[in-house]
């Protein structure tokens, strides 16, 4: 049964223009030079309807639904029948919807100084919003001629705490990763290449590249370890915690084969753990691995998922020999997931932040490693609050997504992006111009910056360092006792 | 004993160097792109991980992780390797005279010119060449003809490369996403000798004795049977 229904008001001028866009075959041209609907087709991705020059194409939620029942919704009869018709695991993309689980961020409200303690006018002030990311000295030390002798281990420098998340070449398009590295040169803050390789032509942005090793170990090798500003070992994945990836055959075409050193054609298969890695020492030997290959001149991330036991994981990461922990909360999004997994599994960044920050502080190990939270950040507020709960820093997928064109239509999947962000296919990934989506995310960047320094302004901090874990500048709004008390915060009023 | 740092090796390429008396120091060799490292008594994990070109030798055994992600060149071992030998190996030739243990070879692949190769002289433990998307591994069992040399679940998860293995009738837990089958005199001959004639020649042992008693070869079936477990929403 279909979804969605497309539907025009009057005033089309026949240019077709929104036939031209769709890339899931949902609007075509007839021999007459008519326009056909196929409504089952339609992914609600809002391309026609962005384009359409006289603003008549119009999408809407089809009005057959099935009958109302408080127990099974639309979305649960649909999938039973999908499952009944396939024997499939039921796939998606994107962040997990959320609308059954708290979002934490929306029950928090900050803080602001009034009469004492006044507020700071950022338009006027030094507003510092640079962070490191990586281990503190553990103290000064000098030499016998008395000259501080420099202990300090690699950093990041970042000049906003936002990052772009890893997004693999593969799963998006090249076109993405170039606007992701010129965004974050232009921005002084970081792109993430996810695990499927740093393509050649990307290199001379090494100073502001993660690179990632995952279990797959696509498109690792020493080079690639080297041209990076930092390298990530990703364990785990907001979006599909324990599950491991799957980059089908079909996408495997091209550059992407070449940078990802994998045949073209054939399925590449990231396991769901790491082989060698089943224990915290096992994590310590790859850490220190990846140090020795890199002469210990960059830090080494280690990223992982927001489940139950984050706080004891975090602490087993910190006294890895890792850098910075990376965590990826439940809503974090992906290119394509179990849906059942990505609903039900991990919890959100809001809580894990919190228990993480808590924990490495009161093991006197919070100096050890910086804190990069993600998964479900949406805006400034969100990022200030992250920091606020415990984060150093945050990385963004699903929000540069969107400045680069994405509507969110989950079906990043298919390898159809009408936007060209998530797919392979050269006429739709050169709908993206990767100078205009640079410009585009360091827009969304600076923007949020400068409402960040009005929040931090607002407080009466004129430092971004200064709020990490200042969770007095928290208080939460129905919320009960419990979740209080894993946040770290009162509740308004108190 | 000297001390080898990333990378040390390549300034001295053309020469040679020797480590003795190596009591479990880790990361020997580690993204070594060029030169000849011999290494004597018992290196600890993670030697010649991301290796992309020269040669390491080494006259004792190995521990864990020994050639993680290597991209080229050779590790031969006199001796036996411990668990994770070769993870996401791509490229060059490890070499180990004795046995290895738990999942060897997990990961490996190829690309292009670049072809893992793993050659085990003895025996493996379980969850040998899990997920292999490439490459070679060939099993001897030199002093094991007949017997199990492999434990269990060979190659699960496997979906690309060919898994020999000498004298061998059956494998433990085998899945059925996998086929097992017996060389070809043409298969033996153009892939499978000159392989084990380079590993004798390393370690100079006979090589009709590596060669003798004919092999099965695991690979995976026809299903790709990652791309039909979902449907999407």
């Amino acid at each position: 049964m279909r979804r969605y229904r497309i539907g025009m008001y009057e005033g089309c001028i026949s240019c077709l223009r929104c036939a031209r866009e769709c890339s899931f075959g949902a609007i075509t041209v007839d021999k007459d030079r008519k326009l056909s609907f196929h409504h089952d087709r339609c992914t609600d991705c809002q391309r026609c309807v962005s384009f359409c020059p006289t603003g008549t194409v119009y999408i809407t939620e089809d009005a057959n639904r099935f009958r109302h029942n408080g127990l099974f919704g639309e979305d649960d009869i649909r999938e039973i029948i999908l499952q009944a018709d396939t024997g499939g695991v039921l796939l998606s993309s994107m962040g997990a919807p959320g609308s059954r689980v708290p979002i934490y961020f929306d029950r928090m409200l900050l803080n602001a100084s009034q009469v004492t303690n006044p507020s700071i006018d950022p338009l006027r002030e030094p507003m510092e919003t640079a962070v490191y990311l990586g281990r503190r000295p553990e103290g000064i030390r000098r030499d016998a001629d008395g000259d501080i002798v420099d202990n300090l281990p690699p950093h990041l420098e970042l000049d906003v705490p936002i990052m772009f998340s890893a997004m693999s070449y593969g799963a998006m398009s090249l076109n993405v990763h170039k606007a992701l590295a010129k965004a974050a040169e232009s921005l002084g803050t970081c792109w993430n290449t996810g695990e499927g390789g740093l393509h050649e032509g990307l290199y001379p942005y090494r100073r502001n590249t993660i690179v990632q090793v995952a279990s797959g170990r696509f498109g690792v090798h020493a080079t690639y370890l080297e041209t990076a500003a930092a390298i990530e070992i990703k364990i785990g994945q907001g979006a599909k915690p324990g599950i491991g990836g799957h980059l089908t055959g079909r996408k495997i075409v091209g550059d992407v084969s070449k940078t990802r050193m994998v045949p073209p054609g054939l399925d590449a298969i990231s396991s769901a753990p790491h082989h060698d890695i089943y224990s915290i020492e096992d994590l310590a030997q790859l850490v220190m691995s990846i140090k020795e290959a890199t002469h210990h001149a960059k830090p080494v991330i280690v990223k992982v998922a927001a489940v139950h036991n984050i706080a004891p994981i975090a602490s087993g990461i910190a006294r890895s020999g890792a850098d910075i922990i990376s965590i990826d909360g439940y809503r974090g999004g992906t290119g394509a997931a179990p849906r059942r997994i990505r609903d039900n599994v991990g919890i959100p960044i809001e809580l894990a932040i919190a228990v993480v920050d808590q924990r490495l502080r009161e093991e006197r190990i919070r100096d050890r490693v910086s804190v990069i939270a993600s998964g479900g950040i949406r805006n400034s507020s969100d990022v200030v609050k992250a920091i606020a709960l415990g984060a150093d820093a945050v990385s963004i997928g699903t929000a540069a997504l969107c400045a680069l064109g994405c509507h969110i239509c989950a079906s990043c999947h298919t390898g159809r992006c009408a936007w060209g962000l998530a797919t392979q296919d050269a006429e739709l990934a050169g709908r993206l111009d990767p100078e205009k989506g640079a410009q585009r995310l360091v827009n969304l960047v600076n923007a949020w910056t400068r409402e960040i320094r009005e929040f931090m302004g607002g407080m009466g901090i004129d430092s971004i360092e200064a709020l990490r874990g200042n969770r007095l500048a928290l208080r939460g709004v129905g919320l009960n006792t419990k979740e209080l008390e894993i946040l770290g915060i009162g509740h308004a009023g108190e | 004993m000297a001390k080898c740092t990333p990378g040390g090796i390549s300034g001295y390429a053309g020469e040679e160097i020797a480590l003795t008396g190596c009591l479990g120091q880790r990361h020997i060799g580690c993204a070594m792109k060029d030169g000849i490292l011999h290494v004597e008594g018992t290196p600890g994990n993670a030697i010649a991980a991301y290796l992309d070109g020269g040669s390491i030798y080494v006259d004792g055994n190995v521990q864990d992780a020994a050639a993680d992600t290597m991209n080229a060149g050779l590790l031969a071992v006199r001796g036996s390797a411990g668990d994770a030998l070769a993870y996401g190996m791509r490229g060059g030739r490890v070499y180990v005279l004795g046995d290895v243990g738990y999942r060897a070879g997990v990961h490996m692949k190829a690309y292009g010119e670049h072809r893992g190769v793993l050659v085990v002289g003895g025996r493996t433990g379980s969850f040998l060449g899990e997920y292999l998307a490439g490459g070679i591994i060939i099993v001897l069992g030199l002093g094991h003809e007949g017997e199990d040399i492999t434990g269990h679940f060979c190659g699960s998860g496997m979906y690309a490369g060919t898994i020999y293995l000498r004298t061998v009738r059956t494998v433990r837990n085998l899945s059925d996403k996998l086929v097992m089958r017996s060389v070809p005199a043409s298969e033996l001959d153009q892939v499978v000798r000159p392989v084990v004639e380079d590993f004798a020649s390393v370690f100079s042992i006979p090589v009709d004795r590596c060669l003798e008693g004919g092999f099965i070869a695991i690979e995976a079936d026809e299903s790709k049977s990652y791309s039909q477990l979902y449907a999407a929403v």
